[in-house]
């Protein structure tokens, strides 16, 4: 019997009875008032940053002269110009030059600062992690108070890979003691539009 | 049987004690993690309402697990992802052997999976002349010093700076005497992440496999998984069976939990959902049971497997943070080590049960409810009875159980004076008594409470 | 909870077993005696019976649970036909609620398991007691022993996400003169743990002197307890230590004259 089967045979003899799920009742989880202002005060309380905009005027003509002043940066989002489009052939290499990458975020969580990107908004699986310094855009009406709501919202398995991102990469191994920029980003900074 | 296994926790944890100024040093860095999970967890009102909730989803699981696995498996193939099948440790390094065998593979890095520290993975490749570079910042510090980590979320805590700075300046090079963790992690990033551009093959654990999606999650803070799986031309994710749960809805109770219970931030900063490998990638699942189905099947012992490994047991544990992790001489230490081990090998584990004094603190911070300290006090009743207690402590017990089953015996042992201690053998059955070294004895009244009571009251 | 159930019987009417455990017994007298007088000033009807040993619990957490089934015998023949059995021991009471048995006599055993209360919890939850006639002039720090507290549920835990509460502090809060101390961290392990105090003794040792050294930043007189071997393991490190702390259980506090 291959080891597949005989664990599966083992698991079926060894197993209780079957219990219920139980039921997820939203209504008993924690409610925000104002769930911009939890999103801001959680992500900076991870080491991101918040910029509160109407549109995305300012943050365009910021693009365009740090891309005039020959930065390295990637633009993925449409609203902002030129969305560089040939990343999936990019080598890691390569990509560990990116200065600045610049995503679309899709749902924002007030509890825990965490955004969902999807794959297609990265262009390369390996951007938001490789790239220097993260700064992604949510619109203010995508902020949710929860995980749960969250779920409601994605659809996690749509493309072969997605992220729920809190802050920039950090690591408290050496003593305890909290650095920001382990292996990914060194920062992350937030645009909340509307 | 082996009449010392009782006692190799306690004599690694007297060693650690030694150096009391570093036992404080590591109590209170622990403490103050237990600290920042108690203000998470105080933040949520709906947190011990979460802690059912995950508690039912894993007992479900585990009543409904084959099924699981088996819709599991159908969805991740389906996805382009191979599955396979590892009855043992031994079964899983092979697999792992064999992928790198026929891709060629000279370059691996590895993100943190206890998983590959119960198996030995690492050791094994070694044999085999392959090498693997453990990528988390801890795993790679306590790597390079041949050890292994001594806490499945923090590796390397029971190092302080200035161990790191040697370890980095004979390593790589930082200057001598620097102890600046900003410093340190930052040559640490230089380093690493040559190895994961340079890499073929990346291995990780998994943190949840979603049977509905036959997807798979990864939590780090440091972003080393996804730094390996998505640069390598080979992704391969090594899982325990109990990492299954049903559905994707389900991982926001359990990511509101876990890193909340780990180290009290309210998400870890990377929460990655694989589904299929990338274009021109190969992405590989294998599912272990190394002595789980086993455990499964022991009634007292199967909610263990409900575990997702956040470690909030080992950091408000008082004897974990006063004996250190590699007292506990397994890769899964701490309370929730101390009721897996046995499972696996009931002789070479027969201490670990019996390094804790049932405070219960460890089943009260569970984000999933296990019941540890119960499952401590069971481990010891099996262990007892299949003989692998040493007897010197066996003996005593017997006695003194024949005494206190017998009134007028106990009466006359207490009464002959220093012979009252012959009732209590943790105080004196012991050539070196243990109780005498750092306590003094308490004093033998004059008389007990009894006599009293019969002189007064009857 | 069964207080309300009972709580149309009067004190003097309740029939209540005094269990001692055998360390009190033979090294502690003295708590024995507060624990009777207190209960009796308080207007129970009070027994002592004489042939009462152990609860079992020693070799039961030590793994033997099997070799104290004849404890369990002895003490169901002692405690049998009480409204309540009463001990100042919370780990004691803990092991009788959830491992005593006797297979003869099973009935018995259940209703044992069921009114089997520790001092604290018998006082707050029974009797109902809201004032003391008690005075202890000191600076007093407060241990909460494991097995009372998370085991018993004397105090909310907090490790918990639940409403705080404490009987201990309830009943030392009506003490006259006596200022309590909390340490700063309310509910850690002493080090005690039966047989684990000699079997990991390093460890066990190095608990209680960071348990004493809690209290002692409180500048405390007493470190107080409902649980005896607590007390009596960090008795034992403070008086090696030539320490001016001392330790008392806290049926001796509450029973202490005005």
């Amino acid at each position: 019997m291959s080891s597949r089967d005989t664990i599966l045979k083992n698991i079926t003899a060894n197993k209780p009875e079957l219990v219920e799920l139980p039921a997820i009742d939203l209504n008993t989880v924690i409610q925000y008032n104002d769930l911009v202002q939890q999103y801001k005060t959680v992500l900076q309380s991870i080491g991101g940053g918040t910029v509160e905009l109407q549109d995305l005027s300012s943050l365009k003509q910021e693009l365009e002269s740090r891309k005039a002043k020959g930065d390295f940066v990637v633009n993925r989002i449409a609203a902002l110009g030129e969305v560089s489009d040939s990343l999936a052939s990019l080598t890691a290499d390569e990509l560990a030059a990116v200065d600045t990458a610049y995503i679309q975020g899709n749902v924002a969580v007030a509890e825990n600062g965490a955004i969902w990107l999807y794959e297609s908004n990265m262009g390369n699986r390996l951007l938001p992690f490789i790239c220097q310094h993260l700064v992604i855009v949510i619109e203010r009406k995508s902020i949710v108070p929860t995980m749960h709501h969250a779920y409601q919202q994605i659809e996690s398995a749509k493309e072969g890979f997605g992220v729920f991102l809190a802050g920039p990469s950090k690591t408290a191994d050496i003593e305890q003691s909290l650095v920001i920029g382990a292996h990914g980003a060194r920062s992350l900074i937030v645009y909340m539009i509307g | 049987m082996s009449h010392t296994s009782t006692l190799k926790h306690a004599e690694a944890a007297a060693q650690f004690i030694n150096d009391e100024p570093r036992t404080n040093w590591h109590d209170e860095t622990l403490w103050f993690v237990r600290q920042k999970r108690d203000k998470a967890a105080h933040g949520l009102p709906e947190w011990e309402q979460l802690r059912e909730w995950a508690s039912q989803i894993k007992n479900h699981t585990l009543s409904n697990l084959d099924n699981y696995l088996l819709e599991f498996e159908r969805n991740a193939k389906a996805n382009g992802v191979t599955v396979h099948w590892a009855m043992d440790g031994a079964d899983h390094n092979r697999i792992i052997y064999d992928i790198i065998q026929k891709n060629n593979i000279q370059k691996i890095v590895k993100s943190k999976s206890m998983l590959t520290e119960e198996c030995g993975l690492n050791e094994f490749l070694h044999t085999k002349g392959i090498e693997t570079v453990d990528t988390d910042l801890g795993e790679r510090i306590v790597q390079f010093r041949n050890e292994p980590p001594s806490h499945i979320v923090l590796p390397a805590i029971h190092l302080k700076k200035q161990d790191v700075s040697d370890t980095f300046h004979e390593h790589l090079n930082t200057e001598k005497g620097n102890n600046d963790p900003q410093y340190l992690t930052e040559a640490a990033r230089q380093h690493l992440r040559e190895k994961f551009i340079e890499s073929e093959l990346a291995i990780t654990g998994v943190n949840f496999a979603v049977a509905e999606t036959g997807g798979f999650v990864v939590c780090t803070n440091e972003g080393n998984a996804d730094m390996g799986a998505h640069a390598a031309k080979i992704h391969i994710a090594c899982m325990g069976f109990e990492k299954m749960i049903p559905k994707a809805e389900h991982l926001s109770v359990f990511l509101r939990l876990l890193a909340r219970s780990a180290t009290g931030q309210p998400i870890t900063t990377y929460s990655s959902h694989f589904h299929k490998p990338r274009e021109g990638q190969e992405m590989h699942i294998v599912i272990v049971d190394n002595g789980r189905s086993r455990q499964l099947g022991r009634a007292d012992f199967r909610n263990s497997l409900k575990c997702i490994r956040c470690a909030a047991c080992f950091n408000t544990c008082p004897v974990y943070r006063r004996s250190g992790g590699h007292s506990y001489h397994t890769a899964v230490a701490g309370p929730i080590g101390s009721i897996l081990n046995p499972n696996i090998d009931m002789r070479a584990n027969a201490d670990l049960p019996f390094a804790s004094t049932l405070c219960g603190s460890c089943s009260n911070v569970c984000p999933v409810k296990i019941d540890i300290h119960d499952q401590l006090w069971k481990w010891r009743q099996v262990l007892v009875a299949e003989g692998y207690v040493d007897t010197t402590k066996k003996v005593g017990l017997k006695g003194m159980a024949f005494l206190l089953a017998r009134p007028r015996l106990y009466r006359f042992a207490g009464k002959m004076g220093r012979g009252v201690m012959r009732l209590f053998p943790w105080l004196v059955n012991n050539k070196l008594n243990p109780w005498y070294k750092q306590r003094e004895m308490p004093a033998p009244p004059k008389q007990s409470f009894r006599d009293w009571y019969l002189q007064n009251k009857k | 909870m069964h207080a309300d159930e009972h709580s149309h019987i009067k004190n003097e009417q309740m029939k209540v077993g005094l269990f001692i455990p055998c360390y009190i017994d033979q090294f502690y007298p003295n708590v024995g005696i507060a624990t009777l007088q207190l209960l009796e000033k308080l207007g129970c009807h009070v027994s002592f019976p004489l042939n009462q040993t152990c609860c079992g619990q020693p070799m039961a957490n030590s793994g033997f649970a099997s070799l104290s089934k004849s404890c369990d015998k002895n003490f169901v023949s002692n405690f049998r036909g009480f409204d309540y059995i009463v001990g100042p021991s919370g780990s004691c009471v803990l092991h009788l609620k959830e491992h005593l048995h006797d297979e003869q006599h099973p009935g018995e055993a259940e209703h044992i398991r069921k009114h089997v209360y520790e001092l604290t919890e018998f006082l707050v939850d029974v009797l109902k007691v809201e004032k003391l006639n008690a005075s202890f002039p000191y600076k007093v720090g407060l241990h909460n022993s494991c097995h009372g507290q998370r085991g018993l549920h004397l105090s909310s835990m907090s490790e918990r996400n639940l409403p705080a509460f404490s009987k201990p502090q309830q009943l030392l809060n009506m003490v006259q003169g006596l200022e309590l101390k909390m340490p700063s961290r309310p509910d850690e392990c002493c080090g005690f743990g039966g047989t684990f105090c000699v079997f990991e003794e390093a460890v066990s040792v190095k608990m209680g002197k960071d348990r004493i050294a809690d209290h002692a930043s409180n500048e405390v007189q007493y470190i107080t307890g409902g649980d005896t071997s607590c007390l009596m393991h960090l008795e034992g490190i403070l008086k090696r230590n030539g320490s001016k702390v001392k330790t008392i259980h806290i049926a001796e506090i509450l029973n202490s004259n005005a």
